[in-house]
């Protein structure tokens, strides 16, 4: 059973070809049926190989790839928990969201181009989870890349809609020239690109100490911070939004994005010789989940606010990789693939039955026209809120207690982890206030044409709200009279890096008790702040304008990064490339090959002279010339 | 024999062509497209035919003179088996290529196409330095007139400067060979052209340089290495589609062959000297082509300009002077052959049907013509380097080699994979994505059958390269190794030379030297 593993990847593949190649042939509901049948194999093979697993990890090589000199790598995968963990999250939520898109894209004229895009994408996205090598990996990841780039845009008669694409591709080139380069330097000084092997050699090569580790290691992180937008590489998701929505919910929430996550992680037999690094990847994760939670507050664009969401809770798990709680993050790259991906789907459910409006402001009241989506939506809020019991309570207070637990962690991280679950719950709510609850500020024409969304849609949105309420019991934490099975299922993965970490001092109950229920209540207050400026007040989205009408612009630009990016790298890179072409190529080269053109033509009017027109002095000449080749030559061979 | 065939067949069938009349140029098409079909399907006979790490294979030796030592003498090792089967492969489809565009002297175009592949294969098969050179310069005259006379509206400067550029340098290489040959004859007594034979002796250091220099020249222009560059847009943009395929796809592989197969292994100290310089102009190559290439206008010089980056890369590999760069650079070589041909032939098609390279002309066609589009999409992901096309490969190869012995280079290499990205997608963005905005494009032809029977084996071979680039990189390795090795053995030498100077210092030590030595009593008293 488990030596065909490889034909996890492979089924969404073939879906793949099927649709790109004879799509047009197709029924646009054939499409979808192939598509998700593609995707339903996967999660079914991946729910077997795991279940099959009896020990620690399972490696197999199907065939040779790359073979030069002393590099080897091949076409190998790897079956272990973290690779279980990531391929059943990864088809399962993939296979529920291509079942809604039959729905979501019914009336759209190219499904079977959708369709195709969507499944190579899982094709991509399952070999970067079960790569058994970092060059393998790297292949799932830019072609995870380029499925992004190409679904981002895939209305790409909206320019937005094109520029978001080719912004997301270029701003992740960035992090894969790290990447890249963090490739070059494992492979030359661990002799191979294999995970076993590698890992396996981590100690003795990097356990000397000195910068390689750190340097390693950073460049593998600017990699994640392109893929999983964190600070300074973040600036592409927000404008991933232009996609179809179920894009956003699988991409752009549930899987792709968490591909930095996965790698950290799965290196983390290197972070663990670099303390530097760990902490670099703790700072930029909870600076970036404090920063993006910022400027979630402020979105008016429904998938904004979520897109901003996705990069602070992509900021804890990285802070948990930061202090070295990895299986604290894995945790809740999981948890949050069900309650992000659901919001994604219930926002897109919205923005169907609004036809096509994504403006906060232009919603209100929607819970009675939307009754189901609501109570979905209700529940995914709550779970990335952080109420006790669902899903995201679990795995973020995992990460809360860990950050300050850890030896590697401290004060600061949990302070910063706090805060942004207060405004967590703060713009979730707004969020669901703005758009379910008060007045509806729209007419009765829109009004009327508002429908509940077909069955394939909350299907699917019932399945995810299940999963955002009991996913996280399967890591129910050992204070809360819980075993931590998920932690434990993890554990040999981490093994090896747990070897060399420092060991924290243990902490009593107590703490954990209390500093559990001030996250709780933080986020009770985030929840109140919202519920009287959206709800008890008269309800309008700037209100937060009306307060701090300075810091509430700065926050809606974006804080200029944006400005601040085209101005210092792209304008100057283009100005300058078209100075280099005219004033380098085209006036000082081409001037001085031109300048020579014309020395010998003047030199050959001089010669001209000798143009008789007679063929006897050209022949003349030619025999001259010959002659004194010629001669050179016997001079030389004397 | 099989050798001998490849060579002159093209100039069989361009005499054929030559017999039938010019009136009845559909004729002359298929009589070019048979001929050079046929030979594609024999040049593959190599492929199965081919003894991995056998040195030069079905050599063919036959000596036109024995005091001069001048011969017709060709072989195929690893480095030239799989440029030949490139060239056969896309002199076949140019032909096809050729058959829409070009309306006006068939007969006289055919023929310079097949005299120009009789030019290339003999080039790249040829293993004596004479041959090699009458080969270098026949593949000249076919391109100076297919530019010249079936060229766009510039044609005239671009042939002047190409003709300009490549005579230069390989004007600098005749004298070159002919003194190499001199140098031979003194230490061997024999007068020989036989590469071979030059093989077995090793050129004078003090000589090495300026000889290097001058086959340097000749194969940077080209490459083209930077700054001896500026012949190739103009040659590009104003050359008929097939012509740029053929000189993007082949011609400027003329250039990194010549270094693989005799500027270095020739040459291997002065190569070692002057390394730094080749590696600093193959990272400003790099980086200097793709920010050009982002800004241009028209698509075709954009292509042109990113060939300078590509080859920068194939440069850069050459410099790694390890299996793995060379590998990836000759990899790089077949690669950009095939995906740059590609892109060609995709800008000519569309050139064919609205008479515009602009990018500025374009846009939205995603829309009008999306099985162009797609193919489009493939070759440029290809070009870009996305892992599993070719591209990925050989780049990947190049820059991993290159970290090894030269880790800025390689920083700065990979940065251009950045560019690259830019400067592609940006255009493929402005061609085809947003709506069509020049109504001139609302009602474009797709793709004909002919069109894609064109393209659809390059992006075969895009994508098995790709996956499984194992057939090649093996067949390629032990080649590249002897060449590796024989500039090793100049660097062991050198080093023991070093070693042996040093040691001579020592015995007759310069006063500053002295105090120096590690002398155990000198030793004791520094420390009061």
């Amino acid at each position: 059973m488990l030596n065909t593993i490889w034909l996890i990847p492979v089924f969404p593949l073939i879906g793949f070809l099927i649709n790109g190649l004879g799509g047009r042939r197709l029924s646009r509901y054939g499409s979808g049926v192939v598509a998700c049948m593609m995707v339903f194999f996967s999660f079914i093979f991946s729910l077997l190989a795991v279940l099959f697993l009896k020990e620690n990890s399972y490696h197999i090589e199907v065939l040779d790839w790359v073979v030069s000199g002393t590099f080897s790598v091949s076409f190998g995968f790897i079956l272990d928990p973290l690779s279980s963990v990531m391929v059943l999250t990864v088809s399962g939520v993939a296979f529920l969201i291509h079942v809604y898109s039959t729905g979501y894209m019914a009336h759209d004229e190219h499904v079977s181009r959708y369709f195709a895009y969507l499944n190579l994408f899982v094709f991509f996205m399952l070999i970067l989870v079960l790569a058994d090598n970092f060059l393998l990996l790297y292949m799932g990841w830019e072609g995870v890349g380029l499925c992004s780039y190409l679904l981002i845009g895939f209305w790409f008669h909206k320019d937005s809609a094109a520029n978001a694409g080719k912004k997301a591709f270029l701003v992740n080139r960035v992090g894969d020239f790290g990447f890249a380069l963090g490739i070059f330097l494992i492979f030359w000084h661990f002799g191979s690109v294999q995970f076993p092997d590698v890992f396996a050699a981590a100690p003795e090569v990097l356990g000397a100490g000195g910068g390689l580790a750190t340097l390693i290691c950073l460049l593998l992180f600017l990699g994640a911070t392109g893929k999983s937008a964190q600070i300074p590489l973040y600036i592409w998701l927000p404008d991933a939004m232009e996609g179809p929505t179920p894009v956003s919910a699988l991409i752009h929430a549930a899987t792709m994005v968490t591909a930095g996550v996965y790698m950290v992680a799965r290196c983390s037999a290197l972070f663990v010789f670099s303390p530097t690094a760990l902490l670099v990847v703790a700072i930029i994760g909870a600076a970036t989940a404090l920063f993006a939670a910022t400027m979630a507050t402020v979105q008016n664009d429904i998938k904004r606010v979520l897109a901003y969401s996705t990069i602070s809770q992509l900021g804890y798990m990285f802070l948990a990789c930061g202090v070295a709680a990895f299986s604290a993050a894995i945790f809740h790259l999981m948890t949050h693939a069900f309650f992000k991906a659901l919001l994604f789907l219930g926002a897109g459910s919205v923005i169907h039955a609004m036809h096509e409006e994504q403006d906060l402001r232009k919603m209100g009241g929607l819970r009675k026209y939307l009754p189901a989506t609501f109570l979905t939506f209700a529940i995914a809020t709550l779970a990335i809120s952080g109420f006790p019991g669902l899903a995201g309570f679990v795995s973020k207070d995992e990460i809360l207690w860990s950050s300050f637990s850890s030896p590697l962690g401290g004060l600061v991280f949990w302070i910063v982890g706090v805060l942004t679950a207060g405004l967590t719950a703060f713009y979730m709510f707004r969020l669901l206030f703005l758009a379910f609850y008060g007045k509806s500020r729209f007419d009765d024409t829109t009004a009327a044409k508002i429908h509940e969304s077909p069955m394939s849609m909350t299907g699917s949105l019932s399945i995810l709200a299940i999963l955002s309420i009991v996913g996280g019991w399967i890591g129910w934490p050992e204070a809360l009279g819980g075993g931590n099975s998920f932690g434990n299922y993890l554990e040999p993965v981490f093994a090896q890096a747990k070897e060399y970490l420092p060991q924290g001092g243990h902490h009593a109950y107590s703490t954990e008790y209390l500093l559990m229920g001030l996250s709780v209540a933080i986020g009770v207050i985030g929840f109140f702040w919202a519920y009287r400026w959206y709800i008890s007040e008269s309800p309008a989205a700037e209100r937060i304008k009306e307060r701090f009408p300075g810091l509430y612009t700065l926050v809606l630009n974006k804080y200029y990064i944006d400005e601040f990016y085209q101005a210092v790298i792209v304008r100057p890179l283009i100005g300058g490339s078209r100075l280099l072409w005219h004033k380098f190529d085209e006036l000082a080269i081409d001037g001085a090959v031109n300048g020579l053109g014309r020395l010998v033509r003047a030199i050959g009017r001089g010669g001209a002279l000798a143009q008789t027109g007679y063929f006897r002095a050209y022949a003349a000449f030619f025999s001259l010339g010959a002659a004194l080749v010629l001669g050179w030559m016997i001079y030389l061979m004397r | 024999m099989i050798i001998t065939f490849l060579i002159f067949w093209p100039l069989v069938v361009a005499a054929i062509i030559a017999l039938i009349r010019g009136d009845r140029p559909d004729h002359i098409r298929q009589a070019a497209l048979a001929g050079t079909i046929i030979e594609f399907v024999v040049s593959t006979y190599l492929l199965f035919a081919f003894k991995t790490g056998a040195g030069y294979q079905f050599t063919v030796r036959w000596l036109w003179s024995d005091t001069l030592g001048v011969g017709y003498q060709v072989g195929i090792d690893g480095i030239s088996l799989f440029l030949v089967l490139l060239t056969t492969l896309l002199t076949a489809i140019s032909v096809w290529a050729s058959f829409g565009a070009i309306q006006e002297r068939v007969k006289g175009y055919f023929i310079a196409f097949l005299v120009l592949e009789t030019g290339m294969i003999g080039t790249f098969c040829a293993t004596d330095l004479f041959l090699f050179y009458v080969c270098w310069e026949l593949m000249l005259l076919p391109m100076y007139f297919l530019i010249g006379i079936w060229g766009g509206v510039n044609r005239i400067y671009a042939t002047y400067k190409f003709v300009i550029y490549t005579i230069t340098g390989s004007l600098f290489m005749l004298v070159a060979i002919i003194y190499t040959a001199n140098i031979i004859h003194k230490i061997a007594g024999v007068w020989t052209f036989d590469l071979t034979v030059w093989m077995q002796y090793s050129i004078p250091t003090a000589n090495q340089l300026w000889l290097f220099i001058a086959f340097a020249l000749a194969f940077a222009i080209k490459v083209p290495m930077f700054p001896l560059h500026t012949w190739l847009p103009d040659a590009h943009v104003q050359a008929p589609t097939a012509g740029s395929v053929i000189l993007a796809g082949v011609l400027l592989k003329m250039g990194t062959y010549g270094f693989l197969r005799f500027a270095i292994p020739l040459f291997p100290s002065a190569f070692l000297d002057a390394l730094p310089v080749i590696l600093v102009l193959a990272v400003i190559g790099i980086i200097y082509g793709a920010l050009v290439a982002m800004v241009q206008k028209d698509i075709k010089s954009l292509v042109a300009y990113s060939s300078v980056s590509h080859l920068g890369f194939v440069m850069l590999g050459l410099c790694a002077l390890n299996t793995v760069g060379f590998a990836g650079s000759l990899l790089q070589q077949i690669n950009h052959g095939i995906s740059t041909g590609a892109l060609f032939l995709l800008v000519g098609i569309i050139y064919e049907r609205q008479h515009t390279r602009l990018i500025a002309d374009y846009g939205g066609l995603f829309k009008v013509v999306p099985v162009f589009s797609i193919y489009f999409m493939i070759v440029m992901l290809s070009s870009i380097g996305l892992p599993g096309t070719n591209g990925f490969v050989g780049e990947f190869l190049i820059l991993l080699g290159a970290f090894r012995s030269h880790p800025v280079a390689a920083v700065l290499g990979t940065a251009g994979i950045v560019l690259a990205a830019g400067y592609m997608l940006w255009m493929y963005q402005r061609v085809f994505f947003g709506q069509v905005t020049n109504p001139k494009n609302e009602n474009i032809t797709d793709m004909t059958l002919r069109e894609r029977a064109i393209l659809v084996p390059l992006v075969i071979i895009i994508f098995a390269i790709g996956i499984y680039p194992k057939p090649i990189l093996e067949r390629i390795e032990p080649a590249l190794n002897r060449v590796i090795d024989r500039v090793n053995a100049v660097q062991v030498v050198e080093k023991t030379k070093q070693d042996e100077l040093l040691s001579t210092r020592n015995t007759y030590p310069p006063p500053a030297m002295e105090t120096k030595s590690a002398d155990p009593e000198t030793e004791e008293e520094q420390p009061r």
